[in-house]
């Protein structure tokens, strides 16, 4: 098989697998690079699975919705794989005045961007999951957003993508595109080199790296984060939840498993070499946070932990951008921690983007020349 | 070091075996028949196996069938198995209490 395709993907993320799905169902010939063994053993593979609209950023709101309203419902079906989502609403919850000041923001935000989400009060929170534990005095709660299962659903791209036709390399780690005649055309590994008319980078926070062999810089840093999941439990609510004070969020799964993700302040902290290990801390933060707000599952017992690394943008939303100075080149990358829910909209987009078709959203907000120094 | 791998190799199509109903995780309830067609669904490493399928993921989380899967997959792919790298072992070792694990203060109270 000849190492060329008109795109070549960098990084088998959610992200660059729902890309090389809408791609190959345009009729594009696509190589998928990986760097891993495993297809998206990034964030894609160890993220909470909150596709949530509530609590986007302005320019991050329509793809969540256009998600929620056109992609998800029916990605099960689309891809032949059980995804696991679930659209039943997310709830932010509020234990103190402070809290519910920062929820009545994020519901003034969402509001203007047309979605629907309100204010409610404790007593109603606990009408809608019943299990929630008096300290919580009010929520944010939006009925259309929900969660999905996102180890299913990276490996559901894949596995619909290579059936048809996509080219998946793993264990080949890229480091550097090169330019042909002005144009970006090159993808050089260590031992082999890929040749695409486009070239798409979405390998997560490893994208900096690769972007400046081409001259681009994208003003991002790596941020360690970790989620737990429990033993099967009784099936008690199918909501996304999150809080104000940001001490958890998470769902349970179609499995009976609670999971559930949060941090201890130490993110930036990481040591760097092992950015997927565990600390000692975290997890034991992350029950602390639970547990104030469903005591009822303090004897739940967890049975697994983990780390995954988020590609913090400086402005938090990501980049997903034609470049200028290189043309052929496109960046998707800095999804700042909450790219899984939008990925069926980025991928369908940056799949526009590729064949140069218009794009069915504005993509404009998320450009790669966008950064400004703060004087 | 990870090799270089080739998802769209031909390991030909998926063929029903005799004992494809023999349950492998016994935790989750996996047979062997649905190991060997994720397989061809190109699920070609452990890991990527067990998120797809939850092989390993139960109480056990895979002590009991690691090695018998490594063998279903190394005979598929036609590799030696001690090609396959295993999947990750997770802290906790054993299941345990939020309110234990979430509790710091000396003495254990
Ligand atoms: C703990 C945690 C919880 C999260 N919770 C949520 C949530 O609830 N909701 C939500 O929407 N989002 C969430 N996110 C964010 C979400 O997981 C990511 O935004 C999303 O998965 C990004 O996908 P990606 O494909 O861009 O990146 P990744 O999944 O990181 O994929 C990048 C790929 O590129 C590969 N790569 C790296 N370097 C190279 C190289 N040199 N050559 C080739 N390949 C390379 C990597 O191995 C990786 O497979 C969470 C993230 C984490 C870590």
């Amino acid at each position: 098989m000849a190492d060329q395709a008109d795109v070549v993907i960098i990084g088998s993320g959610v992200i660059g697998n729902a890309t090389a799905y809408y791609l190959a169902k345009k009729g594009l010939s696509v190589i998928v690079i990986e760097k891993a063994s495993d297809i998206g053993n990034g964030g894609s593979s160890r993220n909470g699975g909150g596709v949530r609209q509530s609590g986007r950023h302005p320019k991050e709101l329509p793809l969540a919705i256009y998600g929620a309203q056109h992609l998800w419902p029916t990605l099960s079906e689309e891809l032949g794989v059980d995804v696991e989502y679930y659209q039943e609403g997310n709830l932010r919850l509020g234990k103190t005045k402070e809290h519910l000041a920062v929820l009545a923001d994020i519901v003034e935000k969402g509001k203007a961007g047309g979605l629907e989400l309100d204010m409610v009060t404790g007593d109603q929170a606990r009408e809608i999951c019943p299990h929630l534990s008096d300290e919580v005095i009010g929520a944010s709660w939006c009925p259309t957003d929900g969660h999905a299962n996102p180890l299913m659903t990276t490996l559901a791209y894949y596995k619909k993508a290579r059936q048809l036709g996509v080219r998946f390399i793993t264990g080949e780690g890229v480091i550097a595109i090169k330019k042909v005649r002005g144009k970006a055309r090159e993808v050089v590994t260590a031992n082999n080199s890929y040749v695409g008319d486009t070239i798409i980078l979405a390998a997560g926070f490893a994208s900096r790296k690769i972007a400046a062999s081409i001259g681009i810089d994208i003003p991002m840093i790596e941020l360690v984060m970790e989620v737990l999941v429990t033993e099967e439990q009784p099936k008690m609510f199918y909501q996304m939840l999150g809080t104000a004070a940001a001490d958890f969020y998470g769902h349970q799964s179609t499995h009976g498993s609670f999971v559930f993700g949060g941090s201890s302040g130490h993110e930036a902290y990481h040591r760097g070499d092992d950015i997927t290990a565990t600390t000692s801390m975290t997890a034991p933060c992350i029950c602390r946070g639970i547990m104030k707000y469903f005591p009822q599952l303090a004897d739940a017992k967890i049975v697994r932990t983990w780390a995954g690394a988020i590609d913090d943008c400086v402005d938090h939303i990501p980049v997903i951008s034609h470049v200028e100075e290189v043309p052929g080149l496109i960046l998707a990358c800095g999804f700042s921690g909450h790219g899984f829910g939008i990925a069926p909209t980025v991928g369908l987009l940056i799949s526009e983007m590729a064949a140069g078709e218009e794009t069915t959203l504005d993509v404009s907000g998320f450009r790669y020349d966008r950064f400004k120094a703060k004087i | 070091m990870s090799k270089i791998r080739d998802r769209s190799i031909d390991i030909g199509t998926y063929c029903p075996q005799p004992d494809d109903q023999l349950i492998i995780c016994r935790c989750e309830e996996i047979t062997k028949g649905e190991i060997r067609q994720a397989i061809y669904d190109g699920m070609h490493t452990l890991t990527e196996l067990r998120r797809f399928l939850r092989t390993g993921m139960g109480p056990c989380q895979g002590q009991s069938c690691s090695k018998i899967i490594q063998g279903i997959l190394a005979r598929e792919l036609k590799i030696s198995h001690l090609e396959l790298e295993p999947a990750m072992s997770r802290a906790p070792m054993r299941p345990i209490e939020m309110s234990v694990l979430g509790n710091e203060v000396k003495g254990g109270e």
